[in-house]
């Protein structure tokens, strides 16, 4: 890695990464927790519940995998985790703590992002917790220089860096994103959608945050372009240590990349578990069509199916499980009641599916009940993923 | 007409797409397309090169996939066939004979080879119902009035499995789901009963879980209508489910064909192995080491020689100064890269790309790298 970034100068803070070459990284305590969030769009009667009762963890260092398709509430989740709903968008329940980083005195501090006031909201956002939004195209000013889009928040958080200052950690966070520094002068619509998106990344990443959420950041672009960006996304985050919250409806990549993934239907969480875990041994019939829709690249050619039907109107949902007007498996009791998310009856392994089959009590079809794997040495082990050797430098 | 013929047969190109006997569907001879484009302050006009020198043969009852980044030129030979753009160049016959230009003939030629557009959230028109969008081209095209005409449709919405059709004929584009609005796209496309598909990333813009259900039916016209589809897309993975052979275009022009499988389990062109590494694949068990990085040149004034010569990691000095031809690597596959050249293949690596010597284990799927050469 060519460029250097000095994480101390900007950040005296103990938090359990940093650029050390240690190497040695595991996921550690929350950082942020998200329980029975629901939000809603409209009010009254004309409110369409797009994310219900979803709660998840996301530790410090992990990556963790959003994934749905259109409309399964994954990118208004990451809005309303952020406080950026917009209306009509309500966020009615639940809460989301956010454990910033120690201060000065090693007092962590807990914050309920839902209950905080600006003041604080202005504190957390972008310093502590940043976004890549989907489209880097619409995201970024046209009319202003990359120069001055990437200081700007530099200027409202750091108000004690000179000008001189916020130039140079410009370059530097350029650097680190494989753009040299001649682009700073650019505009938006001079650079590539690789390298737009590649500026929003070092946008995010510019006051260090502990948590970056990504909606969607590759989903406009090349697959080799997002293969370049997903592997310095992977550098970055082994180096400083963030957590990422990804969101995607590409579930081949986050099992790629991905620690944890939780899947999302029609506004709630049907499955979260490790990745590993989710693609050998999926617990729910969704994720394992969604498995089943990615044609493999290499193998017999055999036929294959996806999802029957399509995904419902949030205005108009199934009654009992969602899902269960597309699930080959459905029983009587699907079409009633709705399965809570838990613990599948016969998994070892810490994970949540959402699912009459896994209760224990009914007898689960065989696609569902395979034996949670092995650890593997590659998946679901960052350290490895993190050391992957490039071949010849960004031009 | 005739001097074109056999000035088109007689240039000894090669000829992509699957191999079959007999007259293909449609075939394009040594199609070009160069957009003019307008250049303030620099005198000379310029033009974009989307599509160079490529003769591509699409026979019935087979699909062939169209692989590429954006920019590859992918979709401007998709328009090319349709005939909605006039080639700068070369040739289009259909069922053996070249395209007229007489209005009479255009109009035969577009009930023969129908395009299916990637977004069928704007290729139907929201303002009508299913039965306007199907009733255009039987009232154009064919002779069926009235009532023939309503039974026509509904036999078409069923062929695209929208079962049973008269749950779907008074409906809206905005009442169907992605999936659905795209068999409609596709059911329009076949009710003229035409020779020929041509597909232009006809499921990125749906939904994951319901591509599939599209692929098949696409596999299903390929037997059922012995249609000759012509699968435009960047994912080369699904190209692989559905294709017989698969057709790698960079910057304008072929750089590797052959039967899908054989493509993408084994690889030649070095820029075939790159969109292999960089493919999402869950079954992975490394890290992908991608081959080569960048991206895509400037069309108006693309590199010389090879056009993939700046990014490969390969690139001997012959790359630079000519432009490979194609070569055949495998049964049925030919791949344009000095690389498998008997006169180049032992040229060391130009030292001046800056990028280093590819001394890495084998890439994905075992491929070795192309220059052991043998």
């Amino acid at each position: 890695m060519t460029a250097s970034f000095n994480a101390e100068s900007y950040n005296s803070g103990s938090y359990n990464s940093g650029s050390s070459a240690s190497g040695a990284f595991t996921p550690g305590e929350p950082v942020l927790e998200v329980s029975d969030l629901c939000v809603d769009y409209g009010l009254g009667g004309n409110a369409v519940r797009a994310v219900t009762n979803v709660s998840l963890t996301l530790r410090r260092g992990e990556v963790l995998g959003l994934a749905g398709e259109s409309g399964s509430g994954k990118s208004t989740l990451a809005y309303a985790i952020t406080r950026l709903l917009r209306a009509p968008g309500v966020i009615t329940g639940g809460r989301v703590l956010f454990h910033s980083r120690p201060d000065g005195r090693g007092l962590e501090q807990t914050v309920d992002l839902l209950d905080a006031d600006a003041n604080e909201l202005a504190r957390i956002r972008w310093s502590e917790l940043s976004m890549v939004f989907q489209s880097a195209m619409h995201a970024l000013n046209p009319v202003a220089r990359i120069e001055n889009q990437l200081t700007d928040v530099l200027k409202r958080h750091r108000r004690d860096m000179t000008p001189a200052d916020r130039h140079d950690r410009a370059v530097e966070l350029l650097r680190m994103v494989g753009i040299t520094a001649d682009r700073l002068r650019a505009y938006p619509h001079e650079l590539s959608g690789g390298m737009r998106q590649r500026v929003m990344i070092a946008m995010a990443l510019a006051l260090e945050p502990q948590v970056v959420i990504m909606d969607e950041p590759t989903t406009a672009l090349d697959v080799v372009t997002q293969r370049e960006i997903i592997e310095e996304l992977m550098q970055l985050r082994h180096r400083l240590g963030f957590a990422v919250v990804f969101i995607t409806h590409d579930l081949s990549l986050l099992l790629e990349l991905a620690d944890s993934i939780a899947i999302m239907y029609a506004g709630r969480l049907v499955e979260y578990a490790s990745a590993s875990d989710l693609f050998h041994a999926p617990r729910h019939p969704y994720s394992l069509g969604l498995l089943g829709s990615f044609p493999a690249l290499h193998g017999e050619r055999v036929r294959m199916h996806g999802i029957p039907g399509s995904p419902p109107s949030l205005r108009n949902l199934p009654s009992g499980c969602t899902f269960h007007v597309r699930c080959s498996f459905a029983m009587e009791r699907c079409k009633t009641q709705e399965p809570p998310l838990a613990q599948p009856a016969r998994s070892a392994h810490q994970r949540l599916a959402s699912c009459w089959l896994q209760d224990g009590f009914t007898a689960t079809p065989e696609p569902l009940a395979l034996p949670d794997p092995e650890p593997a040495a590659y998946r679901g082990s960052p350290n490895n993923r993190a050391s992957t050797e490039l071949i010849g430098d960004a031009p | 007409m005739t001097d074109a013929t056999t000035a088109g047969a007689s240039t000894n190109t090669v000829v992509h797409g699957p191999k079959r006997p007999g007259v293909a569907a449609l075939e394009a001879r040594n199609l070009t397309k160069h957009f003019a484009i307008s250049s303030v302050g620099f005198g000379g006009r310029q033009v974009v090169h989307a599509v160079e020198d490529i003769s591509l043969a699409l026979p019935e009852g087979t699909v062939t996939a169209v692989v590429g980044e954006s920019g590859s030129g992918k979709s401007t030979l998709a328009r090319l066939l349709t005939g909605l753009i006039q080639p700068t160049a070369g040739q289009i016959l259909l069922d053996g004979r070249p395209l007229g230009t007489s209005a009479r003939a255009r109009r035969a030629y577009t009930s023969e080879v129908h395009l299916v557009l990637q977004d069928p959230f704007s290729s139907l028109n929201q303002a009508h119902s299913v039965r306007y969008h199907i009733e255009r081209p039987l009232k154009l095209h064919t002779n069926l009035r009235g009532a023939a005409i309503e039974a026509k449709i509904i036999e078409l919405l069923e062929r695209v499995s929208l079962t049973p059709g008269r749950d779907f004929i008074d409906k809206y584009p905005h009442e169907l789901s992605g999936g659905q609005r795209q068999r409609i796209a596709i059911a329009r496309g076949l009710a003229v009963n035409p020779r020929v598909l041509l597909a232009d990333e006809p499921v990125s813009m749906l939904d994951v879980s319901i591509r599939l259900g599209v692929l098949n039916l696409f596999d299903d016209l390929r037997a059922t209508e012995r249609l000759a589809t012509m699968y435009v897309t960047h994912d080369i993975a699904s190209a692989r489910y559905l294709a017989d052979t698969i057709v790698v275009m960079y910057a304008g022009q072929v750089v590797e064909s052959g039967p899908a499988t054989q493509i993408t389990d084994a690889p030649k062109h070095p820029y075939t192995q790159l969109l292999l590494s960089a493919a999402p694949d869950p079954h992975r068990t490394e890290p992908p080491v991608l081959r080569g990085r960048g991206s895509p040149p400037s069309l108006v004034s693309p590199p010389s020689g090879c056009r993939f010569h700046p990014r490969c990691p390969f690139a001997m000095d012959v790359c630079s100064q000519e432009t490979p031809p194609p070569l055949p690597v495998g049964k049925d596959q030919v791949a344009a890269c000095w690389l498998h050249s008997s006169e180049h293949a032992g040229d060391p690596p130009a030292a001046q790309t800056g990028l280093r010597d590819p001394a890495d284990p084998p890439g994905p799927n075992g491929a070795v790298p192309p220059a052991t050469g043998s």
